[in-house]
């Protein structure tokens, strides 16, 4: 329906847009993603018509567009301010454009009370804008650009101004009118959350151009740019190279993930932090926090002497009630280590894949943090592990602790708990940011626990760089 | 925290000297008596000598045409300009020579507007002056509107033309209504502006149409009497009143925006 082709601005030495193409569907909800100053607002003014490209084409259904001036679009905008006119009540507002039109008065009355009953505000006609809250003017500002039944809608930051709980209604609210009116929606966010909320479709612009348009769900899971690995989402980004199997990231050893890239191809990994799981071998004794957890291998080794007892006492309670052991994690946690000992010795690309391939099977000894629990537990397993503690300790090298313990070792460095998630950010040797984890929950992992990283190959996406 | 009372001290005495003067002259206008300095009396006296000359009737009916005159058109044209200024043409320097007229000194704009009458062969008379008044008023309108534009939406503008609108209607509609207030201020400047402009009047203005602030001038040179305190007095009371209106306008335009 809207076509762009090639559609290039310069504000002097400023690139606003570079060579930008998209393709828009009738019907369709289509959001232009990207942080302020990406282009995606210049791209919306030249739809309008309040500026012009310097080189490029838009089509509305075919026609040329540019060559129109903005009020003979069939395009209408709702502005981020709203731009209500603040001499007018709210129902001269919603009539001004089909005042415009020459309707006669009779025909203007009704669509104006129409559409004002369809966003709920029927009663506020004879208002002024000042004397309506936020949400309030927007569902006029709403009103007014589609009682002239444009062919295309247009709207710029449409939740920015509004408070988080109105916020959420309107989001509901816009989809609802979306759909019963059967406009083309393309609204101008600089929040991932409202796109991938409001949108079938999303163009993720950044510099001026477009990195990618995809719908929401594949936007998240395969990101096609480092820039939208980024910024869509949070996620963890690795750098390194393609290698069969995942990322060869240089010091961290080989990461699982996916993606058709040739061998040694400069790429980055992202995974997503509620794709990872946490292995909690718990606080070390008398070391409350500074040590990091590659380093501290010995001190879970203090700690042996007691497991087998309780070990011995309690097979069963560690399948069963995963979340009792949680307090001596330590020990739960050496079991782990043992279960692909041999395994990791051999290859470090075998052994980073087999855990990650095995992990639900071993989360119920780690126990909260695991996203997938303990339920098919494998009872021999946890109930051998616990004998072996002590040769455990004396196994680990201290250079290669990652091997059998996950894709990653490191130290938690702060957990955060909002939103029914548990954010927690895990400092990993020889990464400078922290890894990001997010598990559904309260967790009752604690600050300074040394823990390991598991994802399989499927949560990991690489992206060419 | 009590401010120190010494610090009160140079208010009041600045607001002594400013307004001693108008007091005196305004209570000297209800004297009794002929002298200007010795009060004699309370009487209404001179007011009424005042109603009855002439000479200062007709330069009243003058002042008052052109000021009305210069007012509508430098209202009209000084709009138009800081619309233009503001939304057409992004040059500090036009800016700047806008409002320019409104910092020359008048001595150089009525010199001027005279050599420039001459040269163009144009009689003098009450339509120079008004043309002349014009010119001033004009660069007031402009420089006030202009402020007011700039902290005026220009996406009521953008909204308007969206909805549909050409640029007439959009100036009419949104932009004119936006405006309202600054463009009422600045009319009301220009009209207190020309009543008692002497300067530019006084280069324009023909030996038989005297504009009242000359007619007073005149009078004076033969020393003042309180029927000229009487005049001052009424012409006070008309600017106060334009002052106090076009205060409460500039309020009510901030409390709407």
């Amino acid at each position: 329906m809207l076509q762009i082709t090639g559609v290039s601005r310069r504000f002097g030495e400023v690139t606003a847009l570079s060579e930008v193409s998209l393709e828009i569907r009738p019907g369709e909800f289509f959001a232009l993603l990207g942080p302020s100053g990406c282009g995606k607002t210049t791209l919306l003014r030249i739809l309008a018509g309040f500026e012009s490209p310097d080189s490029g084409a838009v089509t509305l259904d075919g026609a040329d567009l540019l060559s129109l001036p903005a009020h003979r679009r069939p395009i209408n905008l709702m502005f981020q301010s709203y731009a209500l006119f603040p001499h007018m009540t709210v129902a001269k507002n919603v009539a001004y454009g089909l005042e415009r039109e020459r309707l006669p008065r009779a025909e203007i009355r009704e669509r104006v009370e129409e559409v004002l009953a369809k966003v709920g505000l029927a009663a506020m006609a004879g208002r002024r804008p000042q004397q309506l809250s936020g949400g309030q003017r927007q569902r006029v500002a709403l009103a007014r650009a589609i009682v002239k039944r444009p062919r295309l809608l247009l709207l710029d930051e449409p939740l920015s101004a509004l408070d988080k709980k109105v916020r959420a209604e309107m989001q509901l609210e816009l989809k609802r009118l979306q759909h019963e009116v059967g406009i083309t929606f393309v609204v101008v966010t600089h929040d991932q959350e409202e796109a991938m909320s409001l949108a079938d479709r999303i163009a993720v612009f950044s510099a001026g151009r477009v990195e990618q348009v995809d719908e929401p769900v594949a936007l998240y899971e395969r990101p096609r740019t480092p820039f939208v690995a980024g910024f869509v989402g949070a996620s963890n980004l690795f750098e390194g190279a393609a290698h069969d199997g995942g990322l060869d990231g240089g010091e961290l050893g080989v990461l699982p993930g996916t993606g058709d890239l040739p061998e040694g191809t400069p790429a980055l990994l992202s995974v997503r932090p509620e794709r990872i799981r946490l292995e909690d071998f718990g606080v070390p004794d008398g070391e409350p926090s500074e040590e990091p957890a590659a380093e501290t291998p010995e001190e879970p080794a203090e700690e042996s002497p007691e497991k087998p007892v309780e070990s011995a006492e309690s097979p069963e309670p560690a399948e069963e009630s995963p979340k009792e052991p949680t307090a001596e994690s330590a020990e739960s946690a050496e079991p782990v280590e043992d279960a692909v000992p041999e395994e990791s010795a051999e290859s470090a690309e075998k052994s980073l894949e087999e855990p990650a391939a095995e992990s639900p099977e071993k989360s119920p000894e780690e126990p909260v943090e695991s996203a997938e629990p303990a339920e098919d537990a494998d009872p021999e397993e946890s109930a051998e592990s616990p004998e072996e503690p002590a040769e455990s300790a004396e196994d680990t090298d201290p250079e290669e602790p990652a091997e059998g313990r996950g894709v990653l070792r490191g130290k938690v460095a702060d957990v955060s708990f909002y939103g029914g998630v548990s954010h927690i950010s895990v400092v990993v040797p020889g990464r400078p940011a922290p890894v990001l984890v997010a598990t559904q929950g309260a967790t009752r992992v604690r600050t300074g626990s040394a823990v390991a990283l598991h994802w399989a190959a499927d949560d990991g996406v690489l992206v060419p760089q | 925290m009590r401010r120190p009372r010494l610090l009160y001290v140079p208010f009041w005495v600045t607001y002594v000297f400013l307004y001693t003067p108008i007091v005196v002259l305004v209570a000297m206008s209800f004297n009794a008596g002929k002298s200007p300095y010795v009060f004699a009396g309370f009487s209404l006296k001179w007011y009424g000598e005042l109603a009855g000359d002439a000479t200062i009737r007709e330069g009243l009916v003058n002042t008052l045409i052109v000021a009305t005159g210069s007012t509508v058109l430098s209202t009209v044209l000084g709009t138009l300009l800081a619309v233009g200024l503001a939304r057409h043409a992004r040059s500090r320097v036009l800016d700047a020579l806008g409002v320019l007229p409104a910092v020359l000194p008048d001595l150089v704009l009525g010199i001027g507007l005279l050599v420039f009458y001459a040269a163009v062969k144009m009689t003098l008379g009450l339509h120079s002056v008004l043309l002349a008044h014009t010119v001033f008023g004009m660069a007031f309108v402009t420089a006030v509107v202009r402020t007011r534009l700039t902290h005026a939406d220009a996406s009521l503008e953008e909204a308007s033309r969206d909805l549909g609108a050409t640029p007439m209607a959009t100036f009419f509609r949104v932009t004119l209504p936006q405006l309202a207030p600054g463009v009422a201020a600045g009319a009301l400047l220009a009209f207190t502006l020309s009543i008692d402009e002497f300067v530019i009047a006084y280069f324009t203005a023909a030996p038989t149409t005297p504009t009242l602030p000359i007619v007073i001038y005149s009078m004076v040179r033969f020393g003042v009497t309180p029927e000229i305190n009487a005049l001052a007095t009424l012409l006070l009371a008309v600017s106060f009143t334009v002052v106090i209106v076009a205060q409460r306008m500039t309020r009510l335009t901030e409390s709407l925006s």
